[in-house]
């Protein structure tokens, strides 16, 4: 390796703000995990599990969930369109999704689906987007105020950047919060401006809270731009209610805040007396149009009960900018040409499913209410499992992927923690780690009151899997409280 | 209350950038394509939207990845040979649960390495795959590195002029400085060192310091295919000068001439022995979106990194994290071009056969235009080496030169609308690419049909000579 002391690019002259920013989801314990991994391959035995179990990361298929056979079919000729002029391809796939992949060819120019499209996504695909979300919330949308993109991620990036003009910028984020939003607003060089989530009352957003928070950022000469709101939450689960979202729509209008909706999660409710409202239904049901308030609302096909991480594929529906601002956006967008067309298609699926009559639907419907109503019951098991361990709660997951318990560790855990140069919580999930082979997210990765400790776990390994975690993760806490035991 | 967002208020880096390639021009064609009149979009190197066909084997591989419970189909020979089907099989086996899980964020393991062998067949050394990430297109990794190494407006980054404008793009989005290094028209576009040691020491002056270097080969906008021994100046001017090379290798397989075959930077580094080899950092990216694949729209990329620390390598590793994954199906495509159908292969010969006529019809239509615009008045175009595109100059008279002033736009630009207007052909102007200051140059690319080839350079031809005859100061109009 050149001499790091004076190459042109080292750790030490590379730009500060990537140093800066984190990405717990990915970070320290799954590189850790992967290590453990590859032991168990090389040296099987040698660890007190026989697999790693990655609950750390909302990636459903990667845990045994299967992809929608339809959407899969429409993917696969939409991908080799000469599959359309051979007979056989009747046999092997149904005819609905024959139509469908027919109907989205001959939207895209000369039918190629290895083009660059328009910047904003393919016009015919983003008119099935506006028709579905028109549908689902029952106000008009627009095909021009969406940008596809690959998975929503890019999309947040872009509004950053759009916002984010120094650290004088603040953007106002949940805590605990998904912390793609806390790395972008650090590569930015923004200003996160956290409102506390209040666990005692189910991940409750008090107004009062948002308020204090932003005159607090104001008196310290920060100027709030934005408010991020995750609904269902991540990795809170909770799934707002109308009156809550309402008045949000108004704190963000007297405040002269650009809503920023994370909504990647609207499919993913299980509880009854809960509905996914999307902000933009919720303003336009009070009163507000274009001229009232900027909102973003960003969708993704990497969950719901599609879960097609791997795809990239999602958008962001901008209203209420004026036209110089959306060409700025354009133009950004524009830069990197366009987004996958495989994701694309997704999205205009995942926006407009087979409807009642065509031949899919059946099927359709029992995979998709197998799978949510398997999520929903392995959301209650595993809470159920947390809040039966000595010094664990729990909130409900009324929606999203994830349970996010808090622990409240013994004194001489929090030291031995100190010891080893870990934040308590991380050094519970990597003793977690060593002794099951499950892998969570420390909640100082997300954000949590200071002293208070959780961890995120997914709850998404299959169905079989989850008894087997339970007794483990209950013997692990059993022993390690008993080891730190006051 | 202000508006909580308006163009006043956005960050000044994003309203400074500049990308031509889908600016003014592009936007004025689409708007007459929606009019109803005939354009042929020839501002962006997007092969596939000009009627070139997808090869057919990764198509095949790639749709059974969509949909793999027709492997387990009895009648999946009759749609798909059997080594397609074997490929699927093998991809879907590197993946964590299939496409539609996040993968590795730098990529799935098993196409690193395909990519990593296909590296050393091509260079005859080793290469490791954890310093090889695949990106959502080659962009995302140039845009990824630049931000890297972009701390604030101090940190110049030189770049050819003229360039492909995600070059300008990114450096002003991230808030750094663009040096600019004028290639020679004159001379088949090629490195001036001279220019090149005065624009680093202008930037010095100026208390900027100069981080790394952009070289694009073969060339974009300008085609030219460099030299071994250009590129052995490039990585000793590199080493002395303290500088990473961030090389733009995407077009190395769309190469028109025999003189000078693409040889990677890296090869090349290797070759000069050490202290060069350890000590020089150069970053290579490379895409599907061109060659004889032209698979724009999968968004398959990867850059690879040599001589970075593992320090720095983990930090480009966590921001690259943070977007979870590439896409899988882009990877897939990219395993497949680096490995593609081998001799005795059942795919071998159709895919031969589908290559080699793109190839070889590239190489004609960069003749034909090249040709073609030779023939007109008043422009000179040098020979498209490499790459997809022509980037002829149009010499013109000062009275279109006045024109374009009184009407605020650039006279390129002016220009540029014209044709469009008088013939839907839509380019990019130079000034998109930058260019020597009072020079004009348009950006084309070779991709349209070889058959509409003629008509098309029929049609600029007329235009452009109606053109240079109405601005042309020639007859009875006198200034004294």
């Amino acid at each position: 390796m050149g001499s790091d002391a004076t190459a042109p690019v080292t750790v030490e002259s590379i730009n500060p703000k990537v140093l800066k920013c984190e990405y717990a989801v990915r970070g320290e314990i799954v590189t850790h995990a992967q290590r453990l991994q590859q032991q168990l391959q090389t040296n099987p035995g040698s660890l007190p599990f026989d697999e790693i179990i990655y609950c750390n990361i909302g990636n459903p298929q990667s845990l045994g969930q299967q992809p929608i056979t339809f959407f899969r079919e429409v993917l696969a000729l939409s991908d080799h369109p000469a599959l359309l002029e051979k007979p056989e391809t009747s046999i092997l796939f149904s005819s609905d999704s024959i139509a469908r992949a027919q109907q989205i060819l001959s939207s895209i120019p000369g039918k190629a689906t290895g083009a660059y499209s328009h910047s904003q996504g393919i016009k015919g695909l983003r008119d099935a987007i506006a028709e579905g979300i028109a549908a689902r919330d029952g106000f008009p949308a627009n095909a021009d105020d969406i940008f596809l993109t690959d998975g929503a991620s890019p999309g947040v990036h872009n509004m950053m950047q759009l916002l984010l003009r120094s650290e004088s910028d603040g953007i106002l984020c949940p805590i605990p919060q998904y912390p793609l939003y806390s790395a972008s607003i650090a590569l930015h060089g923004g200003t996160l401006v956290p409102y506390y989530l209040d666990e005692a009352t189910g991940w409750g957003l008090e107004i009062s809270e948002l308020k204090k928070q932003l005159e607090d950022a104001r008196s310290k000469g920060i100027t709030v731009r934005a408010l991020v709101v995750i609904n269902p939450g991540n990795p809170t689960g909770q799934v707002l209610a109308e009156e809550n979202q309402k008045q949000i729509v108004e704190f963000c209008k007297n405040e002269g805040l650009v809503l920023l909706a994370d909504e990647v999660y609207q499919e993913n409710i299980y509880v009854d007396d809960k509905k996914f409202n999307s902000f933009k239904k919720i303003a336009r049901s009070m009163g507000y149009g274009e001229e009232d308030l900027p909102l973003v609302s960003y969708q993704s096909i990497s969950k719901g009960y599609y879960g097609e991480c791997g795809k990239r594929g999602g958008y962001m529906e901008v209203t209420g900018f004026s036209s110089s601002v959306r060409e700025q956006i354009y133009k950004v967008a524009s830069v990197n040409l366009c987004s996958n067309i495989s994701g694309q298609i997704l999205a205009s699926l995942v926006m407009n499913p087979p409807k009642l009559g065509d031949a899919s639907y059946e099927s359709y419907v029992a995979e998709r209410d197998g799978i949510l109503k398997s999520l929903a019951r392995r959301a209650k098991a595993l809470e159920d499992a947390l809040n039966n361990l000595e010094g664990v709660t729990c909130n409900k997951a009324e929606g999203a992927m994830y349970l996010f318990p808090q622990v409240r560790l013994p004194e001489k855990a929090i030291e031995a923690a100190k010891e080893a140069k870990k934040a308590p919580d991380a050094f519970y999930a990597l003793s977690l780690l060593e002794s099951t082979g499950v892998v969570v997210v420390p909640g100082s990765g997300f954000g949590q009151v200071p002293g208070t400790y959780h961890f995120r776990c997914t709850i998404l390994p299959q169905e079989d899997k989850i008894p087997a975690i339970i007794s483990r993760l209950t013997a692990f806490h059993e022993s390690f409280l008993n080891k730190y035991r006051d | 209350m202000a508006k909580a967002l308006d163009y006043e208020s956005l960050n000044e880096n994003v309203k400074k950038t500049a990308y031509a390639v889908r600016g003014e021009l592009y936007l004025r064609a689409s708007e007459l394509q929606k009019e109803g009149k005939k354009i042929i979009f020839t501002n962006v190197g997007n092969p596939h939207a000009l009627g070139q066909k997808p090869l057919t084997f990764p198509r095949q591989v790639v749709a059974l990845c969509q949909a793999p419970f027709l492997l387990d189909d009895p009648n999946v020979g009759l749609l798909f040979p059997a080594d397609a089907i074997a490929r699927a099989k093998h991809y879907l086996q590197l993946t964590s649960g299939g496409l539609g899980a996040y993968s590795d964020s730098r990529g799935i393991p098993g196409v690193r390495k395909e990519v990593a062998e296909f590296i050393e067949r091509r260079d005859g050394y080793p290469t490791d795959p954890e310093l090889i990430f695949l990106t959502d297109g080659a962009s995302k990794g140039v845009m990824q590195m630049l931000n890297a190494i972009i701390r604030n407006e101090n940190d110049g980054i030189l770049v050819p002029v003229p360039q492909y404008p995600l070059y300008s793009a990114a450096i002003t989005l991230y808030g750094g400085s663009l040096v600019p290094y004028y290639l020679e028209e004159e001379a088949n576009w090629s490195l001036d060192f001279n220019n090149i040691r005065q624009s680093i020491a202008s930037a010095r002056s100026k208390g900027i310091t100069v981080r790394a270097m952009v070289i694009i080969n073969p060339g974009n906008p300008t085609g030219q295919c460099l030299s071994e021994a250009n590129i052995r100046e490039l990585l000793r001017f590199c080493f002395l000068e303290n500088l990473v090379l961030l090389a733009d290798e995407v077009y190395q397989q769309n190469i028109y001439q025999d003189e000078r075959p693409f040889i990677s930077a890296r090869k090349i580094l290797f070759d000069m022995g050490p202290p060069l080899n350890k000590e020089v950092q150069l970053v290579s990216f490379h895409t599907v979106s061109k060659g004889y694949w032209g698979e724009c729209g999968q968004r398959g990329g990867y850059f690879e990194m040599t001589n970075l620390s593992p320090k720095t390598v983990d930090e480009i590793y966590k921001v690259a994290s943070i977007s979870l994954s590439p896409n899988v199906p882009g990877q897939i495509f990219m395993g497949l071009m680096v490995n593609p159908p081998k001799p005795g292969d059942i795919s071998y010969f159709k895919f031969e056969q589908e290559s080699k006529a793109i190839m070889e019809s590239l190489r004609k239509r960069a003749h034909i235009m090249t040709d073609g615009f030779n023939s007109c008045r008043n422009v000179v175009c040098n020979f498209t080496e490499g790459a997809m595109y022509s980037f002829p100059q149009i010499r013109l008279p000062a009275r279109a030169i006045e024109a374009a002033k009184s009407a605020g736009k650039a006279p390129d630009v002016l220009y540029c609308l014209k044709l469009l207007e008088a013939t839907g052909i839509s380019t990019v102007p130079g000034s998109g690419f930058g260019q020597k200051e009072g020079v004009f140059h348009l950006r084309t690319t070779i991709l349209p049909a070889e058959e509409d080839m003629p008509a098309i350079m029929e049609s600029f031809k007329k235009f452009n000579d109606a053109f240079m005859e109405e601005y042309e100061d020639y007859r009875g109009y006198s200034r004294m």
